[in-house]
């Protein structure tokens, strides 16, 4: 038998059938759902009379629309209302488990799930919802799918798909102090930009990779589709293992003994071959801070905001004009210069214990500064404010006048009220920098918890580290 | 998806070049969390008077007499006589939801938008393009004979109506795989399902060595 990748190893282990044009039929082993792409899909179903065809492998929890703040107030916004009612509607009729906006284990989808044992090694994981590439930091094949596949995957349970190509992105060497999974991905997509991963299957290895929690993991994957990914993944070891036992949906007793067997075999071959290899130095990478509107427009926490004339390629030129113009910024400025006026820790890719811990740490005993309009902090589940709040990092964070708000998505795409004023500068520990994203003519800076908190004790950008110098 | 076989039906002739999907369905209904429902909104900007907004009684409405929809002599109509470049525009699948809702089965046009014609072929409709001489002669048929019915048979590739002095014959070219999805009423999930057998063997194979997830 030929060497495997991590990935042709997913892929061939849930393969169907392969049909003549290329495509093959991938059996899906988890599906998430929320509220915004499913509620199409239900109707679908309901009017093909089609019956979903493995209700075990559902998972629902509302996440984009519901408020952080007075819950029991419930949704005020008629449409997000809706949206998330219909959820619970289609959840009931059809039997699919979910945990609504009032059960503790309601949150992010993509925190949810890992924290439930609902992601396991060596499945395949898809939601319509792109950051679904979360996920494979546990060996599993995890990608965001449309409506009408959402549709697709609860009548069928399978995909009609092609694979993707191989790439491997290998980081070496020992990480610096206050280096985080966020800076080290950052750092990639700035290597190889947005558009790098197009095509790909990524996967992440190299001691440095290793050396992460699986909290610094999904972080890591969750933005594989930032590089133009579908997917990214890590290969299993004893932490993926570690994190997954004992979790409500993980397996016990004589089938625990047999599934880490099994999963131990999601790893990358020796002599497997990848079609890409990027490579970096772990020693190199600095806490990172992104200038521009898209998260490949990255720098380091010590550097000057770039100049489009020396770029030499007219079309990137363009757009770092643009993208400085829509930021505000001017080149040759110190990024350490920019001040802050939002401060946003939460979204899926930094909103799990180990993210407000680290908060946390560098907020101890300080105080926001006077010229930060809000900062707040937005636990991913009802479970991590729980155990959050059991470790009293809330009072820490409150204490140095952080909001402490109820789990979801929040500020990270202002589909509820939580969003950004016209040109207000926000440190955002989220994963997309994009225009409007966090609200209309909002200016978004994608950084580390670490990073954001820090911003927000010093009222710019300061790098951790000489953070105690500084304040 | 329902099959579509053959159907004897009334054809409204919409007399406008270049119809796009905002006015097939206006974009303040795609808030919508529905994929059905949207009958009532079809053309709404040309059938009600006044602005039209989600939750609204269409029944109260204010309706425009003068659109080919509203006349009574083309109610019930299940076949749609359209001009060139039918569908342009976004590429919402609300457009051929709305049509469907409505009751449409059949559009007849000399031409189609890409996505517009695929997105019919996902929800059950049939686009069929002629010549621009075949779709005039269409549109003055109907348009001279009140109540004249066309019958589309998918089978036969053919298109016929009769009545006194007129005898429609016209056939039509259809993609195979195409005909025989709309011909069996299946869609990307029916065919999935056709290999039901093949992913209930899959299943047994992996109960014995994912045991855990089943
Ligand atoms: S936190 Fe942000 S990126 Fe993640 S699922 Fe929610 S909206 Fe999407």
């Amino acid at each position: 038998m030929s060497a495997k990748t991590l990935y042709d190893k997913l892929w061939d282990s849930h393969t169907v059938r392969e049909n003549d044009d290329g495509t093959s039929l991938l059996y899906i082993d988890r599906q998430l759902i929320h509220e915004v792409t499913s509620p199409q899909a239900f109707e679908g179903l309901r009017i093909a009379n089609r019956q979903p065809w493995k209700l075990s492998a559902n998972l629902a929890t509302p996440d984009h629309n519901v408020p952080t703040t007075d819950r029991d107030k419930g949704i005020s916004d008629p449409i997000s209302k809706l949206q998330v009612d219909t959820l619970d509607n289609n959840c009931e009729r059809f039997g699919i488990t979910e945990f609504k906006m009032d059960d503790i284990r309601q949150g992010i989808v993509h925190v949810v799930s890992p924290e439930q044992g609902a992601t396991l090694p060596g499945m395949t994981l898809v939601c319509g919802d792109s950051h679904t590439s979360t996920h494979g930091a546990f060996g599993t094949l995890a990608f965001g799918i449309g409506t009408s596949e959402v549709e697709h995957v609860l009548a069928t349970q399978c995909l009609i798909q092609k694979k993707s190509k191989n790439m491997l992105v290998e980081v070496n060497g020992l990480l610096n102090p206050d280096v985080t999974a966020k800076d080290v991905i950052l750092a990639i997509i700035g290597k190889i930009g947005t558009a790098g991963g197009t095509g790909y299957a990524i996967e992440f290895a190299g001691d440095a990779i290793r050396s992460f929690s699986m909290e610094g993991r999904m972080t890591l994957s969750n933005m594989a589709i930032e590089a133009g990914a579908r997917a990214g993944m890590i290969a299993v070891d004893k932490t993926t293992i570690d994190y997954v036992k004992g979790r409500p949906y993980s397996p016990t007793g004589e089938q625990w003994e047999k599934a880490v067997e099994y999963w131990k075999t999601f790893y990358t071959d020796g002599d497997a071959k990848f079609d890409k290899v990027i490579t970096l130095s772990a020693g190199e990478i600095k806490p990172q801070v992104t200038w521009g509107t898209s998260p490949e427009m990255t720098m380091a926490i010590d550097e000057t905001i770039p100049d489009p004339l020396q770029e030499s390629d007219p079309v990137k030129q363009e757009g770092m004009v643009a993208a400085l113009k829509y930021m505000g910024l001017t080149a040759g400025k110190p990024i350490s210069e920019v001040s802050v006026d939002v401060v946003f820790i939460g979204s899926c890719t930094n909103s799990r214990i180990e993210d407000i811990r680290a908060a946390a740490e560098v907020a101890k005993g300080k105080k926001v500064s006077d010229s930060i309009k809000q900062a707040m902090v937005v636990p991913g589940s009802g479970l991590i404010k729980q155990q959050a709040e059991n470790e009293g990092l809330d009072r820490i964070l409150l204490d140095a006048g952080f909001e402490w708000r109820e789990p979801g998505c929040s500020m990270c795409l202002a589909m509820n009220a939580d969003r950004l004023e016209p040109q207000e500068r926000c440190a955002s520990t989220s994963n997309r920098n994009f225009e409007g994203r966090q609200g209309q003519g909002g200016r978004t800076h994608l950084v580390s918890p670490a990073m954001a908190a820090a911003a927000a004790i010093a009222g710019h950008f300061v790098d951790v580290q000489s953070l105690n110098k500084t304040v | 998806m329902e099959k579509f076989t053959i159907m004897t039906a009334i054809a409204v002739p919409l007399d406008r070049a270049n119809v796009d999907t905002d006015a097939i369905i206006p974009k303040q209904f795609l808030k919508s969390i529905k994929r059905s429902g949207f009958g009532p909104n079809l053309f709404d900007e040309w059938r009600y008077q006044d602005h039209g907004e989600p939750g609204m009684d269409n029944s109260k409405r204010p309706v425009n007499s003068d659109f080919i929809l509203n006349k009574p002599r083309y109610s019930g109509a299940k076949i749609l006589l359209a001009r060139d470049n039918f569908g342009c525009g976004s590429s919402r699948e609300h457009a051929p939801w709305a049509l469907e809702d409505y009751g449409i089965r059949v559009i007849i046009a000399p031409s189609f938008a890409d996505i517009f014609y695929n997105n019919c072929f996902k929800n059950g409709l049939l686009p069929i393009i002629l010549s621009e001489k075949e779709v005039n002669g269409l549109f003055s048929t109907v348009e001279d004979n009140d109540g004249f019915q066309l019958t589309v048979d998918l089978e036969h590739k053919k298109i016929t109506g009769s009545g006194s002095e007129i005898n429609i014959d016209i056939s039509f070219e259809l993609d195979e795989f195409r005909r025989h999805c709309l011909l069996e009423g299946l869609d990307e999930i029916a065919l999935t399902l056709e290999h039901a057998q093949d992913i209930s063997v899959y299943e047994e194979k992996q109960k014995e060595i994912t045991p855990w997830l089943y």
